[in-house]
């Protein structure tokens, strides 16, 4: 029977008691942002936290926001805020593109951003989208924040930097200029998780790659990340030769394991597919041309 | 109570979001809203799970996490001094009462608690009842199973192999996995025109290995139980979702020997069956046996994944198809072997006589010279399977089988799909039809409604669209392939003639009753089930066109044993060819009632009366004429009848079906395939179907657009397959996908209409055509695609890497765990 364990309920008022109240339950107390990986969680029994800590109510972790050269985006702000976003629009396509093909409606309506990030599946998207795009998040303990990039973030399946009694209070988002991103998912059904996915963020000075940031989910790369593509990549002309050549490095460097969504080979072949195409469909954006 | 107020209701006064037009309601026949629609929408529903009794207790299954294991210990006494906890019921306790084994459908037996091995993973160890379903989960972790790891049998075809762990060591004289073997058809005639073909210079003969994986019905509502019995009047009420509520009620008697007349079934409100809720499963009887032990109601529920896991799965068919046919594409004969997974118990539900259910069928629409089938059934360490998935019986399986290799044919012949087909189907001067396996196809003009159906899709312009993609894809351009399949199908459905057809001993025939009140209202009690297939509807609109009523005026009573008469339920496709028959019937009757009423109304014979527009009428007098509702008040009146007439209006009837109903359709998929990727999407869907004369128009599309989804699930995304350990990889919703609606076009569909000649109303079974014709459409046009690799076949579930692994020419095996 799908029914959670027994556990505590406190709804925090503040960034500050929420931490405060995590101390309090011990270290098996966990915050419940959208609920919708860890409540799936609890009914299986997967997770038994012994309390939750109900951060909902925290408007200091909403709203998506520029200042100076970076977006902010609160670790509360639910993904179906990120896609209806124009400032995510404007700046960071590759974030809507991913937001489109993340679960379903109802899903959205409730997922975070902090969650998701926080939840760290190996086959999230929005950690291998806020990795191409080479973003950064704060996290606040009692003793103080501490900003650490995405790319340092991840610590392995569902492990991240956040400790016990520590929150993820918002995700920073650098805009470039001349830049262009894109994300694209192969999945079995509309909500499904993704078979494979992968972001690409371009920065182009003419028709030569200045930077590039390269995301890949479920196919078991380090920090969602495809560094070798990048760095193969990187200075080089944006050409398809280029890309391809990119997206094979990319394709051999990451290493995914077989399930029901596919063997190896079929998943290799789809980061090359895939890299291939947010890497054109970015470049393209970069110029201006979609 | 609170009223609902209708106007505050978003859409409710906005004709602008209505699905469909408003209906007028009809007198009889056509398109109306469902009456029982008004409760579902309006959360009034009462489904198994929302009944609450005084007292009642909650029940939760240990299951087993092994798939084959011997269990050598199980020490309840930790759960049992859980404050809350009422009993453990274990498979010791039920031995101790008989019943620790139960008889399934198909005379098998199926472990109730395990007591000597598990032979599944989720299979029933223990049952816990305590005060409520929370306290009854933390109970489970406390009860403490000691295993003994057995190798598993996973793989099918390795069942029969000598050395092989035998699943059924419980049953005397059980030596290995094997089940049954039956065949259907003259072998030696088969034989006799495949070695024509083989050694004619104008013939040849195709084959193909060919898998209808295990699917789940996955019904929105899982399968539960609320056990009553009443430890004064010894009458034991079972909430329960059931398709079959008199069968139920007749087998609890026997296995369990508790009286029948104190047995009342009730099965309210049924959130989706599709085969599912057909069987008798473990919890059910563990219900009753804790609420006999307990002296309470006890409700059982299954979650998601007890439900996906451990009740009937369906198909698992692996089939080697072989097609004698002359180069010109004149088929000839079909030869089948089959192997058919039926897991650790074989449960499978169909008529007993029928092993392999009515797999017979699969000549499909073709005028064949000969055909023959074997089918094997071998025991594997999976929940037992072979249950109906809105299937009709293993139909599904036979129209796969033979819409596939019709297309193989026609790639190996390089013929297109339509004129093979066209060539190849029976014409309509051949009905009634007797088939090379012996069926009696009743009616249809099926190279009409195979011309409806291409012309509806535009099926020149599509090929001229494809050929176009291929050339730009050889071209090297990147364009997604376009596919285009069809799939004619033809089923035999509405078991049966109690000659041939019964389950467990049970005849198939159906009975009805009509009481006419004195205003003229009618209420209908049939024995057939609803699970959502409109039969609130449907049914009061056979009684009101045969007594010249509003459907509005006939209340249709199902589900309760109590308040209906006897039969099999829904399922195969049964209700309408059987029990709509049982009420066409027993309206005439009522209507040769109320002639006889009439007659003495109007002072005439009942010869001289003629029923006209509803009414009776003196012949040739039109003033002359009483209504329904005029003759029943009479009926009930103080009015003098004729001598034997005992007045009252009410009849009763039951139906024993002359010969199955044959309804049939030709589809008309379209696809594109992503090559880079394998991902799929359906473009078009086309439908004609004809099943006969339709009764509400509206509901008949709704069942068929159901259907249609369920095929894109199976064809591209449902499956379960296990690893080599014997785990169940399709155990929750975000393993087992059901499609969305994104996955789904805008269904196109269309009709003709060939009465059925066997069937008081010339309708035919539609609950599951489109269930059973979409897969092989769907199918055929993904492999159609996919004809620039050189594909000839590939298993479902065509999933992006099925497809794209079908490109590379290593199809993937999709009833194991991909390595
Ligand atoms: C049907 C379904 C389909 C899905 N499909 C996809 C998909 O395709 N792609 C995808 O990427 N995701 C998918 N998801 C996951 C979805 O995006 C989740 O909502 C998200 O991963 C978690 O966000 P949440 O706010 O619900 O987190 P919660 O479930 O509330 O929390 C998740 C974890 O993060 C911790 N946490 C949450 N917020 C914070 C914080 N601010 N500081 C510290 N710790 C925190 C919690 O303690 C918990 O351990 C799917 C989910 C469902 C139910």
């Amino acid at each position: 029977m799908q029914v959670p364990a027994q556990f505590a309920y406190a709804k925090a008022g503040s960034v500050d008691e929420a931490i405060a109240l995590l101390r309090r339950h011990g270290p098996d107390a966990l915050v419940v942002a959208g609920g919708h990986s860890l409540i799936p969680m609890m009914k299986l029994r997967l997770a038994e936290p012994t309390a939750l800590i109900d951060i909902n109510g925290l408007s200091e972790l909403t709203g998506v926001a520029v200042q100076g050269d970076e977006v902010r985006l609160g670790a509360m702000v639910r993904h179906g805020e990120v896609l209806d976003s124009p400032v995510v629009r404007e700046h960071f396509p590759i974030l809507a593109d991913a937001e489109r093909l993340i679960a379903d409606p109802i899903v959205r309506n409730r997922g975070t951003v902090g969650g998701s990030l926080c939840q760290a599946d190996p086959s999230e998207d929005l950690s291998a989208a806020f990795s191409a795009l080479r973003a950064s998040v704060v996290i606040r303990s009692a003793d103080g924040e501490r900003v650490v990039p995405v790319r340092e973030f991840h610590h392995g399946p569902y492990e991240t930097a956040v400790a016990h009694g520590e929150l993820l209070l918002e995700v920073r988002v650098p805009i470039r200029a001349a830049t262009g991103s894109a994300y694209q998912k192969i999945e079995r059904r509309a909500g499904d998780w993704a078979v494979a996915s992968a972001g690409a963020v371009v920065t182009l000075d003419g028709d030569t790659v200045v930077d590039v940031g390269i995301g890949l989910t479920a196919v078991g790369a380090p920090h969602f990340v495809a560094p070798e593509a990048e760095d193969a990549l990187r200075g080089g002309p944006a050409t398809d030769d280029a890309f391809a050549a990119a997206a094979r490095v990319a394709a051999e460097h990451c290493s995914p394991s077989a399930d029901q969504r596919g063997p190896v080979d079929y998943k290799r072949h789809l980061v090359g597919e895939l890299v291939t195409r947010t890497l054109q469909r970015a470049t393209a954006r970069a110029r201006g041309e979609a | 109570m609170t009223s609902i107020d209708d106007s505050r209701i978003p859409g409710v006064q906005d004709p602008a979001v209505q699905i469909h037009a408003e209906a007028e309601t009809p007198r009889g026949y056509g398109s109306m809203k469902r009456k029982e629609d008004a409760r579902f929408v309006r959360g009034r529903g009462r489904y198994v799970d929302d009944v609450v009794l005084p007292g009642m207790l909650h029940g939760a299954v240990l299951r087993s996490p092994l798939a084959h294991a011997r269990i050598t210990a199980v020490d309840t006494s930790a759960a049992e001094a859980h404050p809350k906890v009422h009993a453990v019921i274990t498979g010791e306790t039920l031995a101790g009462l008989g019943l620790a084994w139960m008889p399934t459908l198909s005379n098998d037996t199926q472990a109730v608690l395990a007591t000597d091995k598990v032979r599944f993973q989720g299979q029933e160890v223990a049952f816990v009842v305590a005060d409520d379903k929370y306290a009854a989960r933390d109970a489970l972790d406390l009860i403490d199973v000691q295993y003994e790891p057995l190798d598993p049998v996973i793989d099918a075809r390795r069942a029969l192999e000598a050395g092989t762990p035998v699943v059924r060591d419980d049953k005397d004289g059980q030596a290995d996995n094997h089940i049954f073997d039956w065949e259907s058809g003259d072998s030696a005639a088969t034989d006799r025109v495949f070695a024509e073909a083989e050694a004619a210079p104008d013939q040849r003969v195709v084959t193909a290995d060919i898998l209808y994986p295990r699917v789940h019905p996955a019904p929105l509502e899982t399968c539960g139980a609320i056990a009553d019995m009443d430890p004064v009047t010894g009458k034991l009420t079972l909430w329960t979702t059931t398709q079959a509520p008199h069968a139920h009620r007749t087998l609890y008697a026997l296995v369990a020997g508790l009286p029948e007349h104190k047995i009342r079934v009730v099965s309210p409100d049924i959130g989706g069956g599709f085969g599912n809720k057909v069987g008798i499963y473990p919890g059910y009887v563990c219900a009753i046996v804790a609420s006999i032990v307990t002296g309470k109601p006890v409700k059982w529920m299954e979650d998601r994944s007890e439900n996906l896991m451990s009740t009937s799965f369906a198909r698992d068919y692996h089939m080697r198809g072989e097609v004698a046919v002359t180069d010109e594409g004149t088929i000839r004969a079909v030869r089948v072997d089959v192997l058919a997974d039926h897991g650790a118990f074989n449960a499978t539900a169909q008529p007993t006589k029928f092993p392999a259910g009515f797999f017979g069928v699969f000549t499909g629409s073709y005028d064949l010279e000969a055909a023959h089938c074997a089918v094997t059934g071998v025991y594997t360490n999976k929940a037992s399977g072979g249950v109906a998935y809105a299937c009709s019986f293993r139909i599904t399986e036979a129209v796969y089988l033979v819409e596939r290799m019709v297309d193989v044919v026609a790639h190996d012949l390089g013929m297109d799909p339509a004129e093979l087909r066209m060539r190849n189907l029976l014409r309509p001067d051949q009905f009634p039809y007797r088939s090379a396996t012996g069926w009696e196809y009743d009616s249809g003009d099926y190279p009409h409604t195979l011309q409806v159906a291409l012309e509806k899709a535009g099926y020149e312009a599509l090929r001229a669209e494809q050929a176009d993609r291929r050339r730009r894809h050889e071209a090297g351009e990147r364009v997604r392939l376009m596919g285009i399949g069809l799939s004619f199908f033809t089923e035999a459905v509405g078991a049966g003639p109690r000659r041939s057809m019964d389950i467990l001993g049970l005849g198939m025939a159906d009975g009805a009753d009509l009481r006419v009140h004195p205003t003229g209202k009618a209420v209908l009690g049939i024995s057939a089930q609803s699970q959502g297939q409109g039969h609130e509807t449907t049914f009061a609109q056979i009684v009101a066109q045969e007594l010249g009523i509003s459907p509005d005026d006939v209340e249709v009573v199902h589900g309760d044993t109590d308040l209906t008469p006897f039969g099999l339920g829904t399922y195969g496709s049964r209700s309408t060819p059987v029990s709509g028959a049982a009420t066409a019937v027993v309206a005439r009757k009522v209507r040769e009632r109320a002639r006889i009423v009439a007659a003495t109304m109007l002072e005439v014979a009942p010869e001289d009366l003629e029923w006209h527009d509803g009414r009776w009428q003196v012949a040739g007098d039109p003033e002359a004429s009483r209504s329904m509702a005029e003759i029943a008040m009479a009926a009930h009146s103080n009015l003098e009848l004729p001598e034997g007439v005992e007045g009252h209006l009410d009849a009763t009837c039951v139906y024993n079906p002359p010969n199955l109903t044959y309804p049939c359709g030709a589809y008309v998929c379209v696809v594109d395939v992503d090559p880079g990727t394998g991902a799929v999407d359906v473009r078009r869907f086309v439908a004609v179907d004809d099943c006969g004369v339709r009764i509400n128009p509206m509901i008949v599309e709704g069942q068929i657009h159901g259907g249609l989804a369920d095929g894109v699930g199976m064809a591209l995304m449902q499956g379960i397959a296990f690893d080599l350990d014997g785990n169940c990889l399709g155990g929750s919703m975000m393993d087992y996908l059901l499609p969305t609606s994104l996955e789904c076009p805008s269904w196109e569909l269309g009709e003709t209409v060939t009465p059925s000649p066997h069937h008081p109303i010339g309708a035919k079974g539609i609950g599951e055509s489109a269930t059973v014709g979409s897969p092989p459409a769907i199918v055929n046009a993904v492999i159609d695609a996919l004809a620039p690799y050189g594909v000839r076949h590939a298993d479902m579930p065509l999933t992006p890497a099925a497809v794209w692994c079908a490109a590379q020419g290593r199809p993937l095996r999709t009833d194991l765990a991909i390595t």
